[in-house]
């Protein structure tokens, strides 16, 4: 028998990296409706910018120190490759037909994938990355947290108290509320859109690059194709808790990764359903949840009512 | 003293289809200048192409001494040229104050805003009393009330109104009307487009007729009032 608090903590670390990664999904959503499906690859970069910046520090740097270059140099690589990206391949699609941006996303991705294994030094397999070793804080005797699992559970809800003050409070967090709502009529308010954009893409990339520094911190290695099941996922989490939503990422991804961790513990313990359980099905059931969500909420969890978006 | 808005054959297109077909009018200082005519004549079309949401296939728009054409729209406003858009376009999650601020975006005197903040409401009372409510739950009449209110917020020097009193109960057209009016009495200058030609036509300075695409009559107000042509089209007598 598995411990429900034990199973519920795994959830919510889990969940809180598929959020911090699908904030990248709906705030891009949100502003130009476009499903950036290279935002995992954004992830991945992150992460091999937070190693690259790791293996430039001097031999036996404490992991405390370590963290915040690596989280640093994580943002700067993914934040570079998604401006980019908005600028030179999204950019000019703008006015095209939403199949042409969507296909170049997928290029993208592929794209960056193969560059990363082309030319990183041993990216062919598996690299590996500093683990967050040391012992698991034991809170009972039946739920003790993982160091990594307690970087993810602290970071991403700062991040998102962060992203909301932003958003709520600033003059350019305003700005970008207006431009989701309304962009031509954002214009006319003296809003440079292109900037509000530009803007959106790079918040999403560096909290994909805080959720890369987590995940290396914890597996203790990363690789090239680690982007695609977690941005899906990621995706899946936006979707779920409503896509353009920022607080609704993090809701999805949370139910998301409760749902899994407790699919994995318990699913084979419900009799005749013995073969259904154990992680090899966790990925089924994240995706039964959706379906079964989206037939009963369309717009998510937390999802904009359509109608608001004349 | 030169037109604080001159437009020449402003050409307009949409793919290969010419909306807008070369036309030119003029706007002076404290003028209410007025564009009628039927649906799809290109009134649209020319406002957002003055703001810069539509970039013109020929001619030349001058403000205020300054050419148009290669202005990207969000710079247009820290001109001096507001527009309040056709089907109003508030911020619909947005609070009332905050869609208000907006308007102000580029001013960076905190106290002027907050003073012209307070003028809005004062114009438009019931904004006061709702201004923590978010703008989508207004009235029709309301959100246009709104969206002239956030178009003055940039203290231009020309407003730009599209169409204020579409959809709107006679009661409520009538005080938009009269806002219009008032506006006009402390000097503003405006453009105005309106299907409600009677209204118009008698606040108008100069007017002009718009048909597909091209200006087919211009005069003062007055004398398009009493136009017989106009009256027939536009103010449904026979
Ligand atoms: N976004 C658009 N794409 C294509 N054609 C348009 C678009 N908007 C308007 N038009 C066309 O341009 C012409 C002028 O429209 P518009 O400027 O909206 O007229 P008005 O404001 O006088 O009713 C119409 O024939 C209309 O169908
Ligand atoms: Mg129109």
């Amino acid at each position: 028998m598995h411990e429900l608090p034990q199973q519920l903590a795994n959830g919510l670390a889990l969940g809180a990296l598929y959020g911090l990664i699908a904030i990248g999904y709906t705030m891009v959503y949100g502003i130009v409706q476009l499903i950036n499906f290279a935002h995992g690859e954004i992830f991945m970069i992150g992460g091999f910018g937070a190693l690259t910046a790791y293996t430039a520090l001097p031999t036996g740097t404490s992991l405390l120190i370590a963290i915040p270059v690596m989280i640093v140099g994580g943002a700067l690589a993914s934040v570079a490759v998604a401006t980019a990206a908005e600028r030179f391949a999204y950019r000019p699609l703008r006015s095209a037909p939403r199949l042409a941006p969507l296909i170049t996303a997928i290029g993208l991705s592929i794209a960056l994938q193969q560059l990363v294994w082309q030319f990183y030094p041993d990216a062919k397999k598996a690299v590996s990355f500093p683990e967050f070793k040391g012992e698991a804080f034991k809170i009972t005797d039946s739920l003790s947290i993982q160091r990594a699992d307690l970087f993810v559970l602290i970071l991403a809800p700062l991040c998102m108290l962060a992203l909301g003050i932003f958003v709520q409070k600033s003059r350019s967090g305003r700005a970008m509320q207006a431009t989701a709502q309304d962009p031509d009529t954002a214009k006319l308010m003296g809003i440079n859109t292109d900037r509000i954009i530009v803007m959106a893409f790079a918040i999403g990339a560096a909290f994909a690059a805080v959720a890369a520094v987590a995940y290396g911190l914890d597996k203790g290695q990363i690789n090239f194709e680690m982007g695609f099941i977690l941005g899906l996922k990621a995706f899946t989490a936006a979707v779920l808790g409503g896509i353009g939503n920022i607080y609704g990422a993090m809701v999805g991804g949370v139910v998301l990764g409760l749902a899994e961790a407790l699919s994995i513990a318990y699913i084979e313990d419900i009799p005749g359903m013995s073969q259904l359980g154990g992680g090899a099905w966790s990925n089924v059931w994240a995706f039964v949840l959706l379906i079964v969500v989206l037939l009963v909420r369309p717009q998510g969890l937390l999802g904009e009512r359509v109608a608001d978006r004349a | 003293m030169t037109a604080l808005l001159e437009v020449k054959d402003l050409k307009v297109a949409y793919g290969k289809i010419e909306a807008v077909k070369g036309i030119s009018f003029e706007v002076n200082e404290g003028e209410i200048v007025c564009l009628v005519g039927t649906n799809g004549a290109g009134k649209t079309t020319t406002l957002r192409t003055l703001s810069g949401l539509l970039k013109p296939v020929g001619g030349t728009v001058t403000f205020d001494g300054k050419p148009l054409a290669q202005v990207p729209a969000h710079k247009i406003v820290s001109l001096g040229l507001a527009h309040s858009p056709e089907g109003r376009h508030i911020f619909p999650r947005l609070t009332i104050a905050e869609n208000l601020q907006l308007g102000a975006f580029l001013r960076t005197d905190k106290e002027g805003i907050e003073k012209d903040v307070e003028r809005a409401y004062e114009m438009f009372p019931i904004l006061g009393e709702r201004r923590k409510q978010a703008a989508g739950t207004l009235s029709g009449g309301e959100q246009q009330m709104l969206a002239m209110g956030r178009a003055l917020m940039s203290r231009p020097k020309l407003l730009m109104l599209d169409e204020p009193s579409m959809g709107l109960s006679p009661l409520m057209m009538q005080k938009i009307m009269a806002t219009i009016a008032e506006l006009k009495a402390t000097g503003t200058t405006i453009l105005l487009v309106e299907q409600n030609a009677q209204a118009a036509l008698s606040l108008a300075d100069q007017a002009h007729v718009m048909e597909i695409g091209k200006i087919v009559l211009s005069g003062s107000g007055q004398e398009l009032l009493h136009n017989e042509d106009v009256r027939k089209a536009y103010l449904g007598e026979d």
